[in-house]
């Protein structure tokens, strides 16, 4: 049963972030939308724990939500950037979905 | 009016939730009050001084501009935590380049934006007289 991990916490406020990276399974998928989404610049205090994840399971960033606050191409290698609709496919091709609040 | 040494300390990101805008609204009303004015931006606030910004994707205003507009109110001294970058992988070279002209000196454009780390923040902070948390 595959699941769509939703975070929208900074992770250095915040350790909602942190707990779903701890309870996702393998083969699940994360998306960071809102503030969440610091979350997917490379070379942070955080980055190595997003980048352990994506070994076995699927991260996505909203993009406009990267954009916003000025991060866009600041995210990692292997972070896959979806628009709102790409967002919607996720939660509809997923089993379930988690929001981590 | 007596004149006392503001500190608006901002430690939230932008748009998630509505702190940033709401420090920056209550800072602009604070200048109009001719007080001494100083800005920190500690943790997640530093992300509300990124340059590049375009919020037009969620639908939200992007407020980042107005923070050029605080030299010509006189609020030239911006405090950023130099470790509070290094833990988000940003470096000053990514926050937007505000700057004031020096009324003092012969209105020469200089950095608004001074760089210091928890030691210097905390002396800034030890100068103050009335501090409002964002």
């Amino acid at each position: 049963m595959a699941m769509l991990h939703i975070v929208n916490k900074s992770p250095f406020e915040r350790v909602a972030f942190d707990s779903c990276l701890t309870h996702a399974n393998a083969g699940d998928s994360i998306i960071m939308i809102e503030d969440a989404v610091v979350g997917a610049v490379d070379g942070s205090s955080f980055s190595g724990k997003v980048k352990a994840a994506m070994a076995d399971k699927t991260v996505y960033v909203l993009g406009a939500d990267l954009a916003a606050r000025g991060l866009d191409g600041k995210a990692m290698d292997g972070i896959v950037s979806v628009d709102y609709a790409g967002f919607v496919d996720l939660t509809a091709n997923n089993d379930t979905t988690q929001s981590w609040l | 009016m007596t004149t006392k040494n503001f500190l608006f300390v901002n430690r939230k990101a932008p748009y998630g939730t509505v702190y940033a805008l709401e420090s920056l609204e209550v800072v602009l009303i604070s200048a109009a009050f001719e007080q001494n004015v100083s800005l920190a931006f500690i943790d997640d606030g530093v992300y509300q001084i990124t340059k590049g910004q375009n919020s037009k994707g969620i639908g939200m205003k992007n407020f980042s501009p107005t923070f050029r507009a605080l030299g010509d109110y006189d609020i030239t001294k911006l405090y950023v935590s130099s470790e509070s970058l290094a833990e988000r992988g940003l470096t000053v070279d990514d926050l937007m380049e505000l700057t004031y002209e020096d009324a003092d000196d012969d209105y020469a454009e200089k950095p608004s934006i001074i760089l210091v780390d928890a030691k210097g923040m905390a002396a800034m902070m030890a100068e103050q007289e009335v501090i409002l948390s964002f």
